[in-house]
């Protein structure tokens, strides 16, 4: 049913099959960095800082605010960009940030997000990331139960 | 793994892509009084219509809890209703289509009823019913557990309308050997694949057979929030949240133990027998959690109140107990030293939380604590220190407390 017309440009495609590939994958990659960006638009700026001096006229908006990454919540730490990439792609970084546990403990959650939560091979990104998770969100002795904390008092008026 | 990689980042763009898309495009098309979730995202007081003091606890997946100074209505009302989703909320409901099927093997014949059929066909019940996620109070646990970490607000008592699911398996017909049904939902996974169920769990027949066990459509004389499970919603009070299944599309028969995701080793399930805090439980020495604990909240004075030498102070709160009746209320300023009988009513109807109340009085200034302990039918009562450890951290009934300072 195919028109020859049609074939043939069927064919052509066929040939630059390669080409087409990579320019359907970079323009994938494009619009996910496009999306990713405007969720996240301060995601760029270090490696914008990296890479390009800062215009003396901007202001870049901080990145990070009393060690808190702002855009995530996740604390300031080393390799927390692979945190980012592998642990928002599916839930919030709040699923992490109100978590505690030790390495063992955060390894068993990502083992069980990789058994039924469809969650890729972390591959040697795993150890980095574990330290981040182990180090900045580790369990706090809090015994049987810990007394009130963080009041705010105020006067009741009946 | 790549292809699996792939999946994941194809779905996650064409979802972003059909919801930007659809913002714009078939604004003007949606049903009337559908609010539609857009990109999961944005302001979750105004999108879910919630009360601003309310903490978010997760926005992937929404998570939000409240808080217990915000439960002192008798009645919870929508906008103070916790939010606990495991997946992404259904964008596409059209209830002019939407129907309900029951299945399963204990079933004689399936059977498709729509929303009409199952208002008009089966005489419909109200009932006061408290729901409560099995991981509220999760956040006390020592060594922590995984998962949101619910510190007291997880739990509701929301009038509920509908029919009974015995009333709607009896029409269906069921074989005898059904054990449990299990919902399913119309949420969509995480990971946007649309071959995953989020979850589906249930109850065994007994349960489902109550009379207060509803396949709802209205929650405090209103439809249901969208969040709270729009159009429909299984709602069995005194059990784990998570049986009441949200956007409620089918109810399967089951003639063994429902096995749906959430189900299983280890989820709302506790070790069979007591382990020490911090132990490895093998998945098969993990039992299922039926009927919640007996706990109870004051929800009034909010914690911090200061109060003048000599003054009395009133207090009141809610207590539930599960499957069964809180029999006796008390508070303690002593840290337990010491015991006073609260005022407790009657439940509404049964699985509906009791109001308690009373006055107290203060020897002296200086800093307090008000406890307050439920104790149930059955004779247990709330323990002051943490409940026995588990690896989930669910059933945390530990007593609350509120601080009050006397100058």
């Amino acid at each position: 049913m195919i028109d020859p017309e049609r074939q043939k440009i069927l064919n052509q495609v066929h040939e630059h099959l390669k080409t087409a590939t990579r320019l359907v994958f970079l323009l994938v990659a494009g619009v996910i960095a496009l999306v990713y960006y405007m969720l996240n638009p301060s995601i760029l700026d270090v490696e914008f800082k990296a890479e390009q001096p800062v215009v003396v006229a901007e202001v870049p908006l901080p990145e990070y605010e009393n060690g808190i990454h702002l855009a995530t919540g996740f604390k300031e730490g080393e390799n927390l960009q692979l945190v980012i990439n592998n642990c928002t792609s599916c839930h919030s970084a709040k699923m992490v940030t109100q978590n505690r546990a030790t390495r063992d403990g955060w390894q068993t959650m990502i083992r069980w997000m990789q058994e039924t939560q469809n969650l890729w091979e972390l591959g040697e990104s795993e150890p980095l990331i574990l330290d981040y998770l182990a180090k900045y969100y580790a369990p706090e002795e809090s015994g049987r139960r810990k007394p009130l904390t963080n009041i705010d008092w105020y006067e009741l008026e009946d | 793994m790549k292809s699996r990689r792939n999946f994941i980042k194809r779905s996650s763009l064409a979802t972003l892509g059909a919801l930007i898309g659809s913002r714009i495009v078939f604004g003007n098309n949606l049903p009337k009084d559908y609010v539609p979730v857009i990109l999961q995202d944005g302001d979750p007081y105004s999108m879910f219509k919630k009360h601003k003091e309310m903490v978010v606890l997760n926005n992937k997946p929404w998570n939000i809890e409240t808080l217990p100074h915000l439960l002192d209505d008798k009645v919870t009302p929508n906008e103070k209703m916790f939010i606990r989703n495991n997946g992404l909320i259904p964008e596409d409901i059209d209830v002019n289509k939407w129907t309900l099927t029951i299945d399963g093997e204990s079933v004689s014949k399936p059977k498709t009823y729509t929303l009409q059929e199952l208002k008009t066909k089966f005489p419909q019940h109200t009932y006061q019913l408290t729901i409560e996620c099995g991981g509220n109070g999760r956040k006390e646990f020592n060594p922590p557990a995984k998962g949101n970490q619910w510190e007291y607000g997880a739990v509701s008592c929301a009038e509920w309308t509908g029919v009974r699911l015995a009333d709607v398996l009896r029409d269906v017909g069921i074989k005898g050997n059904a054990v449990y049904i299990g919902y399913y939902g119309a949420d969509v996974h995480l990971t946007g694949n649309p071959e995953k169920v989020v979850i589906s769990r249930g109850v065994p027949m007994s349960k489902a057979m109550e009379d207060e066990t509803l396949i709802a459509f209205k929650m405090n004389g209103e439809e249901i929030p969208l969040a709270h499970g729009y159009p429909l919603r299984l709602v069995a009070g005194g059990w784990p949240a998570s049986v009441s299944g949200k956007w409620l599309k089918r109810i399967a028969v089951r003639n063994i133990v429902h096995d749906g995701p959430k189900m299983e080793s280890p989820s709302y399930r506790v070790p069979c027998k007591p382990v020490a805090p911090g132990d490895k439980v093998k998945d098969e020495d993990m039992c299922i959690i039926e009927s919640m604990p007996v706990k109870s909240l004051i929800t009034y004075p909010k914690t911090g109140a200061m109060i003048d030498k000599g003054k009395n102070l009133n207090i009141r709160g809610h207590a539930w107990a599960g499957d069964l009746e809180v029999s006796q209320m008390e508070y303690s300023i002593d840290f337990g030293a010491t015991w006073k009988p609260c005022k407790l009513e009657k439940p509404a109807n049964r699985l509906a939380w009791q109001h308690f109340s009373a006055t107290v009085s203060f020897p002296e200034d200086g800093y307090y604590e008000v406890w307050a302990r439920a104790t149930d039918s059955a004779g247990n009562a709330q323990p002051m220190v943490l409940p026995n450890w588990n690896p989930k951290g669910y059933l945390n009934n530990a007593c609350h407390r509120i601080a009050v300072k006397v100058k």
